[in-house]
């Protein structure tokens, strides 16, 4: 099954990710602490990002408030050791059920009352900001003053408790931010893989194929929740602490978008790309504006947003797609991005790459059409 | 189906397909009553349809949008691929299985159309003006395959049309929709020599 | 609580009420005209608080009055924006627009955090501790006087809706854009119009607001999210709605603010907006969909 993952790609394509591969296994061995930080950033980034892409690349939903499900897990995963002991190999499960939770209210608030596009975005927002909110109350957890997880030197090595050093942390972020590539690979050409394309492309038209349309969106949001449940708890063992104003926040949520869409939405290898280009970018406007003497905080933010503007503006599909042409790899069915051609061939209505009868208007607040709906 | 512009043939095709919620009375289909069912439950028990402006999955390619029709009745996504590509060789659209949907001219789109809602081995075809835009050469393949579907596989056809060609050419029965309500049935032969549809078409009052 | 503490907060939550509101009348217009979702509204409500700040700071220009320079401003910056880097996006994917103007949000947040820093700024106002006694329930003036501006700027552009022709026209390409196009109206011309009429809207709270509160970069993005709530529960397409919703949205954060805890607050304005999207999406007075 594996190996058919691989099936449709090019030779140049599977020299190119094994040689990223080699590179990658063996950064700890040339790079330094600092170097091998933003290296986890990027690895954390491009999990975070890929999970994310199930909801939109695949399934066709906005979220913009992914925070909300890496703070839970970060929490509850951090509440679990500094309280009762228990190690993140094992909360992670009770963690990834918090967030599966929380995304079934989610999704059954959205799909019962067929809340879509920016109103769901809007409900997402509302959900982590009722967390962020609601975790500054919240005594177990250290409320809105922090929740600290104890560094002992000591601990240092035990890995079942996710204590250890840089490497520890880099080969387990690695790991995550494969697998979640494994998986996507893996999920792209299954059947629930189709149904969602289905489904993002055009929800009208994949229930009149059969497709239960709903539970293929419940079915993404539940794996996109419990896969970045994950990384917040990682996230809680990693950085030792927590605030609810941070991990809750929308920049927070913002951060983790930033990667798959300046990468490629929905695509396999645009979370990756983005977070690697994003790090570097970063690094290297810190140590620019610093040179200037911009020093305020908010630079490298500012320059991100700027950056995502102008990836919107002139290459909405994203990097992925265009370094791929670039470098000749055969454009698998894992190339697909939300559409952005420029196509003047066809009528005005089917601008867009989405040939409906007309644009969807933002008075259509029941997601698809009117007339007596069920 | 046939009938002048707003005489609700497509709305009728949308309550059978389950889009729209009934006010009053009931569907059956195969022996179930489908009114009240969503529209891939409708789906599922046989009924494919098409619309009438073409919806293929834009940035899928000819054989991926055939191919999650195709997943319906299959029981892993290979027999899916090639139940797939079966349906487009049938309707010559194999040697454009590789290109994105939104790529294709609408007489191609409007064959991927028709293969997708045949990829779910329905029992019941439902096509929405399939020969709207098309030549008459493009028409005359679209027919043949039409007729042979229905023949060999034994597929009910319910077709809405204006092309009269199409429809004298395939239909063995025809009904007559205007304002609502069916003002005639019987024969091609029989309908189009009907004063009552004659005038629907042609009556000063169809101006609407 | 005493009766007389529940009418000033009541009082206070409508007077605020009112400024929200007229923010969210901005958003509800570019909305319902343009159909770009303004996910920068808030800040550009914010870097309007800036300028009047700025503008008091050099002039002792009292920012109530500010409001209408400061308006004038962003109205202009709105037709720029709309005509240079919206208008592309009109006919893209709502995603598109979506991220487009997060990306514009997180700009001008962090522009105003760079060059103003996270402190909140202060405005010390003559008459900011003046109030009125309306038998024993407590007015505070500022809060009056800002109202009161709030109002006559929406009094101005429904007038404007309601009885100029361009007015007209902008009301024709919400009703039926095609329509409206096909009988020769030029909709990058109203929608830069409107877009501009949106944010003038959007710099009017603002600078209203100097007066009401301290400025941080900081609120930006709860103006935006306060805004689509109140465009949500007064219901989209009405601007009566934007103003009733911000003016119910007022009184329920302030009740929530009094009555349970400040920082609950918007916990509330959230339960209310995700009642609203379940049950009555049209909101209060918003056309159902057709």
């Amino acid at each position: 099954m594996i190996a058919g993952v691989f099936a449709g790609v090019s030779t140049r394509a599977r020299i190119l990710v094994a040689a990223l591969a080699v590179v990658l296994l063996a950064a700890p061995l040339v790079l330094d602490r600092y170097l091998l930080s933003v290296l986890i950033l990027v690895c954390l980034a491009a999990y975070t990002g890929q999970a994310w892409n199930v909801l939109l690349g695949f399934a066709g939903l906005l979220s913009l408030g992914h925070a909300l499900y890496l703070g839970l897990g970060a929490y509850i995963s951090a509440a679990l050791y500094v309280h009762y002991g228990i190690g993140p190999w094992l909360s992670v499960f009770p963690a990834i059920a918090a967030c599966i939770l929380v995304a079934t209210l989610l999704g059954w608030l959205a799909f019962r009352f067929r809340i879509e596009g920016v109103y769901f975005a809007l409900l997402t927002i509302a959900f982590a900001e009722v967390a962020r909110v609601g975790f500054d109350h919240i005594a177990f957890t250290g409320g809105a003053g922090g929740f600290f997880l104890p560094v002992r030197s000591e601990d240092q090595g035990q890995w079942w408790n996710l204590r250890g050093g840089p490497t520890f942390f880099y080969y387990l972020a690695l790991l995550l931010a494969g697998n979640a590539l494994l998986l996507c690979a893996l999920l792209r050409r299954s059947r629930i893989g189709h149904r969602w394309l289905a489904v993002r492309e055009d929800p009208e038209a994949a229930r009149a194929l059969g497709i239960d349309v709903n539970r293929a969106r419940m079915s993404a949001l539940l794996l996109s929740a419990a896969m970045t449940g994950i990384a917040g708890v990682f996230q809680a063992f990693y950085a030792n602490n927590l605030f609810p104003s941070q991990i809750f926040d929308i920049s927070r949520s913002i951060d983790i978008i930033l990667a798959p869409i300046i990468g490629g939405v929905g695509t396999l290898f645009g979370p990756i790309l983005g977070a690697f280009v994003l790090a570097p970018l970063g690094e290297v406007l810190i140590s620019a504006t610093g040179a200037v003497g911009l020093n305020a905080p908010g630079t490298k933010a500012l320059f991100f947003g700027l950056f995502l503007m102008a990836i919107i503006a002139g290459v909405p599909s994203g990097l992925w797609p265009r370094l791929a042409g670039v470098l000749r790899l055969r454009s698998a069915p894992d190339d697909h991005a939300l559409s952005h051609r420029r196509d003047e061939a066809l009528p005005r209505s089917c601008r867009g790459g989405r040939c409906f009868a007309e644009r969807r208007s933002w008075f259509d607040l029941r997601g698809d059409r009117s007339k007596r709906r069920r | 189906m046939i009938g002048p512009n707003g005489a609700g043939k497509t709305t009728l095709f949308n309550l059978i397909a389950g889009v729209f919620a009934t006010d009053a009375g009931t569907i059956t289909f195969a022996d179930e009553r489908i009114d009240r069912a969503s529209p891939e439950h409708i789906c599922q028990l046989g009924v494919a349809r098409t619309f009438q402006i073409v919806r293929p999955f834009p940035e899928l390619t000819v054989i991926e949008n055939a191919a999650i029709g195709g997943m319906l009745r299959a029981p892993d996504m290979d027999e899916a691929y090639a139940r797939a590509g079966e349906i487009l060789r049938r309707l010559d659209l194999w040697d454009k299985r590789a290109r994105k949907a939104h790529e294709l001219t609408l007489p191609d789109r409007k064959r991927l159309e028709v293969a997708r809602a045949l990829a779910t081995r329905p029992n019941l075809l439902l096509l929405d003006e399939v020969m709207a835009g098309l030549r008459p050469t493009e028409t005359d393949r679209i027919l043949e395959i039409l007729r042979t579907l229905n023949r060999e596989e034994h597929i009910t056809i319910v077709m809405i049309e204006h092309v009269m060609r199409a429809v004298m050419a395939l239909a063995t029965r025809v009904h007559v929709l205007h304002h609502g309500a069916t003002i005639a049935e019987g024969t091609p032969a029989e309908v189009t020599r009907d004063p009552r549809v004659i005038e629907s078409y042609l009556g000063a009052e169809d101006f609407a | 609580m005493t009766l007389s503490l529940y009418a000033e907060v009541l009082i206070q939550g409508v007077l605020t009420g009112l400024v929200y509101g007229l923010m969210a009348l901005g958003l509800s217009v570019i909305f319902g005209v343009v159909r770009v979702v303004n996910f920068a509204h808030g800040e550009f409500a914010v870097l309007a608080m800036y300028a009047t700040f700025v503008l008091f700071t050099a002039t002792h220009l009292d920012p109530i009055l500010a409001a209408i320079p400061i308006a004038a401003l962003f109205f202009v910056i709105g037709w720029l924006l709309q005509r240079l880097v919206v208008q592309p996006f009109v006919v893209r994917p709502q995603h598109d627009q979506f991220i487009l103007l997060v990306g514009l949000a997180i700009v001008l947040v962090n522009a105003l955090l760079m060059i103003f820093g996270p402190d909140s700024r202060h405005t010390d106002l003559p008459y900011a501790y003046d109030s009125w006694f309306v038998g024993p329930i407590i007015v505070d003036k500022v809060r009056a006087y800002g109202a009161a501006a709030a109002l006559a700027v929406a009094a101005a552009l429904f007038a404007f809706f309601r009885f100029t022709l361009t007015g007209t026209a902008i009301r024709a390409c919400a009703d039926n854009l095609t329509g409206a196009a096909v009988v020769g109206l030029d909709i990058k011309k109203l929608y830069a119009l409107t877009f501009g009429l949106g944010l003038a809207c959007a710099g009017a709270a603002g600078a209203i607001m100097v007066a009401l509160t301290d400025v941080t970069p900081m609120l930006a993005p709860s103006f935006t999210l306060l805004a689509f709530t109140i465009v949500i529960v007064g219901g989209l397409g009405s601007m009566t709605g934007a103003l009733l919703g911000g003016l119910l949205i007022g009184v329920v954060e302030a009740l929530a603010s009094a009555i349970i805890a400040p920082s609950m607050k918007s916990m509330v304005s959230f339960a209310l907006l995700v009642a609203v999207l379940a049950l009555r999406p049209q909101g209060l007075l918003g056309k159902p969909a057709t």
